[in-house]
């Protein structure tokens, strides 16, 4: 059974000009160990998608119309919001695109990370080491510890001193490490991370994505990378899916969905991007505009800018077929193109 | 390929900003944002300066612009030194040299229409150009034609379109006055993939059209390399590496520019 | 993909005009959410009608120009008399309306004469700066070295009674809020991606300040104008009520309260029904000046 299995989601969100169907029928499974890279451009539902898992999308004005968000054969829509509770942070953790606004200016960061630890430690006092039976100030001390202890793991220097510290006396790559330690902390077997290095410089991503990367291997975290940046996805996820206006486009291998896509859109997006020993002026370009998603186009959301699209696209979404071992396509047209 | 004429030279420039006094008897420290830069930006090339954030880029474009004095060195323009201008020397060198700026949505004003937003140059100029209202809306019109977009685009408020179109805009504002010399501050950096690649077309063209010459600032390797004649490597205030931009990639000296390079090398393997 | 048809100046007003209307709706339909606002803006539209259409509306005309009636002292309320009658005879209900139109032209006399020489002094020293901000914010915190009522009292008895005389005192100490409000708005403009493109472009100062800066913190200026001139009708009623500014038989509603104090409990409509009013008017304008924050700066509602 997988660690998460997205069934069919469908969500409309309520706007100032009538109601956006956000998510359209959106399928995805990841296993435990599996890093996968949410992919897509901006409004194609991806963070969206990312937040639904967690519940921490607000209804409303968001609606889910149909699907089921399965966490470890549990449908985490049904659950109330205390059942929630103890599943964020100890099976299901966040990390967000802005480290210098995630953490609160005035706690120190020690304080911070062991305020998640000892949360999590009330109901799952083995994170701590402890036993079911311990008094509050041991519990906290051992949140502390813990604390200090994953800011050692994810490679902030002289650990203990530093936990004294504010958050304003940190750079934003060193910021970012400690947001991925309280993450961490809970020991989640599933980490949805929201474009943790989009705010970062380009040498700090390299190193941030490697961290994650190593941290996750050593204890088998499934991760949900959500991220437009197809380099990102090169780099430590091992399998992506392409999003487009909602849904699930294109799944798969990374290897294999970014050397033979087969779905049009993917294809235009790789050959939009700028390579060396292309001519200049001659990027691919991707002609007309994402849809209106109050009045989506019927059937296949791509179709109107798709150069294959045919009647049959319009009919109805287009269902996912297998190319392959575990590389999805939803696209009518598939037998046209040489994989 | 011959060494087309430097249309800018950048001599040692320096530019230094004061920071708060630490203490009333400490004496004021500053902090310096560029020391001792020197590149030449030649005629009808594309230069590329790379460098991530307290590099100094910013700060590069506005003495460029003559919106900031520098504290040591000059700027040549056609051998003419841009400091030394009085404000009629300075709205010149706004004809000369426009500039095209990172997120398009912060740098149109939320309350001006596009036809506004393009004709404001032509309106600052008033005086050196004598075009009265009609006149300046036609040339709004073609230059929004240039630029891919068009008459019903004339009344829009910027917040009524996309990224790509907004971007789009600011081109065709950046090149209303004609301008000889076009940086681009990270003009793709908050635009989607596909959008980008529009946009990136787009400014190819437009350079070949008007014989335009860029200066291309950005932190994506990729598009630096795609788009670049030449390379300046900007850490820290300072340049830690310059060239032709095949030689800057396939044999980086600096270990900077080895690290920038080694960044983010997987998508290429698997796209190559 | 440009269109070559020959421009028609006609069509492009048009399309000008049908951008700024759209606008319009737009922030009606915003106001229209926030019911306390329309509540607002229905009273606020009442007063002024009120003060606009001036004695014509008032059923005992006569009496706001002066003339008394001593046969009708001190009645109270009746059909006839709606808010009774006061020491003179005088219809009170007629008062009430013929004092609107001094307190709230005064009121927004002395609200608009602040907004617009604050604005003025707040802009140039935001964007400016150096020692044009120095010295025109210490010439706005001399205000600070007296309560603004104590000033406006102080000003009023030197420069001699009128309403004229009047609105200057009370705006010399209400100009420097705005001058502040508006400094720091401009400042926090300054450094905006679309100011320095208009730099880039050859603008100066006062092209940027009118085009550019000024249009974009025109909200929180007109939502301070529409708070104040609550409390400016306030302060024009605390004048009055001192006895200084506008000159008898002109009714005032301040100036109303101050002669009635005497005549309570017993004759009570003289008192209540022009502080009433007072609190009518305050209220108003709070709630307009709400609502239009609401419609202006969405963002600050949440």
């Amino acid at each position: 059974m997988p660690l998460l299995h997205i069934d069919n989601l469908h969500l409309a969100m309520r706007s100032y000009d009538g109601e956006a169907h956000v998510l359209n029928g959106v399928q995805l499974q990841v296993d435990k160990g599996e890093i996968w890279g949410l992919a897509g451009e901006t409004g194609c539902g991806k963070s969206v998608t990312g937040l639904s898992v967690s519940r921490l999308v607000n209804t409303p004005p968001a609606r889910y119309m149909q699907g089921r968000i399965l966490f470890d054969g549990q449908d985490v829509l049904t659950l109330d919001e205390r059942a929630m509770r103890r599943l964020r942070g100890r099976a299901i953790s966040m990390i967000f695109q802005d480290p210098s606004t995630n953490l609160n200016p005035v706690l120190r960061v020690g304080e911070q990370i062991a305020d998640v630890a000892f949360e999590i430690g009330r109901h799952a006092p083995q994170v701590l080491g402890l036993g079911p039976q311990t008094g509050l100030g041991e519990r906290r001390r051992a949140a502390e510890r813990l604390g200090v202890e994953m800011l050692e793991r994810v490679g902030i220097p002289d650990a203990a001193r530093r936990a004294h510290d504010y958050p304003h006396q940190f750079s934003g790559g060193m910021r970012q490490r400690v947001l991925i330690a309280m993450a961490l902390v809970g020991q989640p077997r599933l980490l949805i991370a929201d474009e943790p290095t989009t705010a970062l410089d380009v040498t700090l991503q390299a190193q941030i994505l490697r961290l994650l990367s190593d941290l996750v291997k050593r204890s088998d975290t499934a991760v949900l990378m959500i991220t437009h940046n197809l380099g990102v996805v090169a780099q430590i996820c091992s399998h992506v899916a392409v999003m487009y206006a909602g849904h699930v486009v294109e799944s798969g291998r990374t290897r294999e969905v970014l050397q033979s896509p087969r779905h049009p859109y993917t294809r235009a997006l790789l050959a939009a991007l700028p390579r060396p020993g292309l001519q200049r002026g001659q990027l691919a370009n991707l002609a007309g505009r994402v849809p209106d998603l109050i009045h989506p186009p019927p059937g296949c959301r791509f179709a109107p800018r798709c150069a294959r699209a045919t009647a049959a696209c319009t009919v109805a979404t287009p269902p996912s077929v297998a190319v392959s071992d575990q590389h999805q396509v939803a696209c009518v047209h598939l037998d046209e193109v040489p994989a | 390929m011959t060494d087309a004429a430097p249309l800018i030279e950048v001599q040692q420039v320096t530019r230094r900003y004061p920071l708060a006094r630490q203490g009333l008897w400490e004496p004021r420290r500053s902090l310096t944002a560029l020391d001792q830069v020197s590149m030449t930006v030649r005629e009808g090339r594309t230069l590329g300066v790379v460098g991530e954030s307290g590099s100094g880029k910013s700060t590069l474009t506005r003495c460029l612009l003559g919106l900031e004095p520098v504290d040591g060195g000059r700027i040549l323009y056609r051998g003419a030194d841009i400091a030394v201008h009085d404000a009629h020397g300075r709205r010149g060198h706004a004809a000369r040299m426009q500039v095209v700026f990172q997120d398009p949505n912060a740098s149109m004003n939320p309350r001006m229409t596009v036809h506004d937003i393009v004709a404001e140059g032509m309106v600052i100029h008033q005086r050196e150009l004598g075009l009265d209202g009609p006149a300046r809306t036609a040339q709004v019109l073609t230059l929004l034609g240039h630029v891919g977009l068009g008459r019903d685009h004339l009344h829009r408020y910027p917040h009524e379109m996309s990224g790509g179109q907004r971007q789009r805009v600011c081109i065709a504002r950046a090149l209303a006055l004609k301008p000889e010399c076009l940086i681009l501050d990270e003009p793709t950096s908050a635009l989607d993939v596909s959008v980008q690649a529009q946009v990136l077309n787009l400014l190819h063209e437009m350079q070949q059209a008007f014989g335009l010459t860029y200066v291309f600032v950005s932190h994506d390797l990729a598009v630096v390399r795609y788009l670049c004649d030449d390379v300046v490597v900007l850490r820290g205030g300072m340049v830690v590496e310059a060239g032709p931009t095949e030689q800057i990639f396939s044999t980086p000296q600096d270990g900077y520019t080895r690290a920038l390079i080694a960044a983010m090398p997987e998508l290429e393997s698997c796209l190559r | 993909m440009m269109t070559t048809l020959p421009l028609d100046t006609a069509e492009l007003a048009q399309g000008a005009s049908r951008a700024r209307r759209d606008a319009w709706r737009r922030a009606f339909y915003r106001m229209r959410q926030s019911s306390l606002s329309i509540v607002g803006l229905v009273l606020v539209l009442l007063l002024l009608l009120v003060a606009a259409a001036g004695n014509s509306m008032a059923p005992f005309p006569d009496h706001i120009t002066g003339s008394i009636d001593t046969a009708m002292r001190f009645k109270p309320p009746s059909w006839s008399n709606w808010m009774g009658t006061n020491e003179l005879g005088q219809d009170v209900f007629s008062l009430v309306l013929g004092g609107a139109r001094i307190s709230l032209f005064a009121g927004l006399a002395v609200v608009l004469l602040a907004a617009a020489v604050g604005t003025i002094v707040g802009a140039f020293a935001g964007y400016l700066g150096g020692w044009t901000d120095e010295v025109l914010m210490r010439l706005a915190d001399l205000k600070l070295t007296l309560p603004g009522l104590i000033l406006a009292m102080a000003v009023a008895a030197a420069l001699g009674a009128g309403t004229l005389n009047m609105v200057i005192a009370i705006s010399l100490g209400w100009w420097p809020g705005f001058a502040r409000l508006v400094r720091g708005e401009v400042l926090s403009r300054r450094e905006e991606v679309y100011v320095l493109a208009a730099r880039a472009l050859g603008a100066g100062p006062v092209r940027i300040l009118w085009r550019h800066i000024l249009p974009n913190i025109v909200s929180p200026v007109i939502v301070k104008m529409s708070l104040d001139v609550g409390f400016a009708v306030l302060t024009v009623a605390s004048l009055g009520f001192v006895g200084i500014g506008v000159k008898p038989p002109t009714p005032e509603w301040g100036q109303m309260l101050s002669t009635a104090r005497g005549f309570l409990p017993d004759y009570w409509w003289t008192a209540i029904f022009p502080g009433a009013a007072i609190f009518l008017a305050v209220l108003s304008f709070n709630l307009l000046g709400d609502g239009l924050r609401d419609v202006l700066d969405p963002k600050s509602r949440r």
